[in-house]
């Protein structure tokens, strides 16, 4: 086994990973406006910005949603129990005593699961969640005239605010486990570069090596 | 840009599934002056004499005019009668029960000054059978020189004024010479209505809140419609006519117009804003239009884009209390006191003693209702609850419905008699001078209760009371410039506008419902996890360190 530096964030995916990251904080800050959390920009700004950018951002995901089914990037979402247990007794005891993360990124699979699981349901949960509620909300003229609608709204509405609390907390968790290992740099920086350190079996470095000498460097 | 292709595809694909907006028709432009008439009257030769009274005038009228006394007199200016074809309850001013003056049986000399015709005197009966007993003038004079007599059952003043006499607008009256009116007719503007409509419920804006003097002459911010400086419609505009009759009622409105503005080229026959501006009035291929004219669906035209009534410095009453009323000055004389003064400086009086308590008000915000357009009255023929708050008329509509929408309204409050035995409200005899029974002179409330009772058809047990009571006055005039409408956050905040109406989903008027308090629980946990999650890594470095 060698430690080696491999680009498993291909440039598709550190744009749409920083793309969603403005679009989300923009959709949240309007979003609250618009809920009546705050009363920082008028209304009508907030409607047209939250519309907008709901529309770049929905765009996004049908490009994501190609992206993660055509090249196979599903698979690493795919959950698992194996090592499950390991990461989370990590997480609830091991990291107090200072122990290595269990976890090794293979570069075929950069989640470790309890991570697979958490990105899981966010993508087949949450994200769906608000966009289905969020497109019921913006075409809510279309069903109105059908019966119960004035119900059903209170339900999308509820359901929207909700899913975005959701997301708020899964971002707030995100960037809390950025301080955990090494340093908060190591773990944003392969977002921009591409490159991470990923345990590499011989065969695996050989394959790399020979037939995909780009996404290989040496480690640091 | 994407965005905007994508937004214009998106908009697009809304209206193409159900917006239907695209097709909308833009209005016409508004005819200018209609009254570029083929015959000058002043060279007729039947108005070639004068005239000593107005039924002449409409003698002289009707020569040519065959059918226009016809007409009138199938019209509600007329018959003061309509039979609501939903109800089947019988209104007009005939029958109905106000809380301002409350009726007109027993006061007709007062009230019927403002009948479309000359010498009705006794509301029991129908109004006077001869032709000539329309007044043709008072809607077709256009030397502003027309005016009646305030209690004269319809009579204009004449050559000779008394001194000291006002019109029913409150001006000191001058002689009228019906040659020189009958001369100048034409078709109606804002003042031939407006000197009846400005000043009902006995004075200028009393009653509606939204038709006052102010509208002679206003400006573009007071009404963007009837503005002298800018549109300048005169009412018929949009309260269209055919042989003599007016769309636009009172007791059974248009709330909800789903036809919209007629073909290009044909004309239109209701008075409502759709009528014109159609039913997706705002630009459907812009983001805020396309919400906008999905408001529409249930909020009416009038809740954004008229945010306050009495404007321009007339304000409205907007209480009346008769329980008060009686009680005499210093000198045993009725007297009044002007406690209210509107912004401009002008004195309103706040108790009268033929009245009782007034309160005023100007630039009103309305309050909001669902409305159906469908309205009913407290009449002498439906009991009331004195223990409640008694609704003088009643308007109805729901969310449910697809009839209803947000309406705007003044809501006029006060205390009015009604029969503590009979349970209903009472017609008082208020006007009259010298008679035994009128309330102003003779200041007995039994008297003028038997008397308003005999006069109205209807019965009087001897007991009386005050009651509490509320009725409703849609507002539709004095329609403000689109750069003056209500703001998106003036009802999309807490206690907005509409927060009184129960039941309707409004994004920001209820931050922390049940999804944004499970949320920001669940948030909440979040960031208690991982503060503790924290302090239990900073002691266990700690803890590595030591050892």
């Amino acid at each position: 086994m060698a430690e080696r530096l491999v680009k498993i964030y291909p440039p598709f995916e550190r744009f749409y990973h920083w793309g969603q990251v403005i679009l989300v904080l923009v959709m949240t800050f309007t979003g609250f406006r618009l809920y009546g959390i705050h009363e920082w920009i008028p209304y009508d700004q907030a409607v047209l910005v939250h519309t907008y950018a709901a529309l770049l951002l929905m765009l996004l995901w049908v490009f994501a949603i190609f992206w993660h089914f055509t090249t196979g990037t599903w698979k690493h979402y795919v959950p698992t129990s194996e090592g499950l247990w390991q990461v989370v007794r990590f997480y609830s005891f091991g990291i107090f005593k200072g122990e290595r993360h269990p976890y090794r990124k293979a570069y075929w699979r950069k989640h470790n699961p309890l991570q697979a699981m958490a990105y899981l349901s966010l993508k087949a949960l949450i994200f769906p969640t608000i966009w289905i509620t969020g497109i019921a909300y913006l075409t809510y003229r279309l069903w109105e005239p059908s019966a119960g609608s004035g119900f059903w709204i209170e339900i999308v509405g509820n359901l929207h605010v909700l899913a975005a609390f959701g997301i708020l907390s899964f971002i707030v968790m995100h960037l809390y486990l950025m301080t955990t290992g090494h340093s908060f740099w190591k773990h944003i920086r392969p977002m921009f570069s591409g490159y991470d350190d990923i345990d590499l079996t011989p065969e695996e470095e050989a394959y790399l090596e020979a037939d995909e000498p780009g996404r290989i460097r040496p480690a640091e | 840009m994407i965005s905007g292709k994508l937004l214009a595809v998106f908009g697009l694909t809304v209206v193409l599934t159900g917006g239907g907006g695209a097709l909308a028709q833009q209005a016409d432009a508004p005819p200018g002056d209609l009254s570029q008439s083929t015959t000058d009257h002043s060279k007729l030769e039947a108005l070639q004499r004068d005239f000593e009274s107005g039924p002449e005038v409409t003698a002289a009228c009707i020569s040519c005019h065959t059918e226009a006394s016809d007409q009138v007199k199938e019209s509600i200016h007329w018959t003061w009668d309509y039979e609501h074809p939903e109800t089947g309850q019988d209104l007009g001013k005939n029958n109905v029960i106000n809380s301002y003056c409350v009726g007109v049986a027993a006061n007709e000399p007062r009230c019927t000054s403002c009948h479309v015709g000359y010498g009705w005197t006794d509301m029991s009966q129908p109004p006077p059978q001869e032709a000539n007993a329309v007044d043709c003038v008072v809607c077709h004079d256009k030397s502003d020189t027309y005016f009646k007599i305030p209690a004269g059952a319809g009579k204009p003043f004449g050559q000779e004024v008394k001194e000291g006499a006002v019109t029913n607008t409150g001006k000191p009256a001058k002689p009228v010479d019906l040659k020189v009116v009958a001369q100048s007719v034409g078709l109606p503007d804002r003042d031939n209505c407006g000197n009846c409509h400005f000043y009902g419920g006995g004075g200028d804006n009393v009653k509606h809140g939204d038709l006052s003097s102010v509208l002679h002459n206003p400006t573009e911010a007071i009404d963007v419609h009837m503005a002298s400086d800018g549109l300048n419609f005169t009412c018929s505009e949009c309260h269209v006519s055919d042989q003599h009759q007016w769309h636009g009622s009172r007791y059974n409105v248009t709330a909800k117009d789903t036809a919209g503005a007629p073909l290009p080229g044909q004309r239109h026959d209701v008075s409502t804003c759709e009528s014109c501006h159609d039913t997706e009035p705002h630009d459907s291929l812009t983001l805020i239009g396309f919400k906008l004219n999905s408001h529409r669906d249930k909020i009416a035209c009038q809740t954004c884009h008229i945010p306050e009534y009495a404007k321009g410095g007339v304000p409205t009453k907007t209480v009346w209390d008769w329980s008060t009323a009686g009680t005499m000055g210093d000198n045993g004389k009725p007297m009044k006191k002007a406690g209210y003064e509107t912004a401009t400086g002008k004195k309103k009086p706040t108790y009268v003693t033929q009245k009782g308590n007034f309160e005023w008000g100007e630039d009103l915000q309305p309050e909001y209702f669902w409305f159906d357009g469908q309205v009913k009255y407290a009449n002498a023929d439906m009991e009331v609850d004195a223990a409640k708050v008694v609704e003088v008329n009643m308007i109805s509509g729901s969310q449910d419905d697809d009839k209803s929408r947000i309406w705007p309204f003044k809501v006029m409050r006060g205390k009015q008699p009604y029969d503590t035995i009979r349970n209903r409200l009472l017609y008082p005899h208020l006007f009259g001078p010298g008679s035994d029974t009128a309330y102003w002179g003779k200041w007995d409330w039994d008297k003028a209760f038997e008397a308003g009772a005999t006069a109205s058809g209807t019965e009087y047990s001897g007991s009386y009371d005050f009651v509490s009571t509320e009725m409703y006055w849609p507002i539709t005039h004095m329609v403000a410039p689109a750069k003056d409408a209500v703001h998106c956050e003036e009802c999309h905040r807490q206690e907005g506008r509409l927060a009184n109406i129960a039941g309707i989903h409004i994004p920001g008027a209820n931050p922390m419902g049940p999804g944004g308090k499970l949320g920001a629980l669940i948030l909440v946990l979040t960031l208690l996890g991982i503060v503790a999650h924290a302090i239990m890594r900073f002691f266990g470095r700690k803890n590595m360190k030591e050892q």
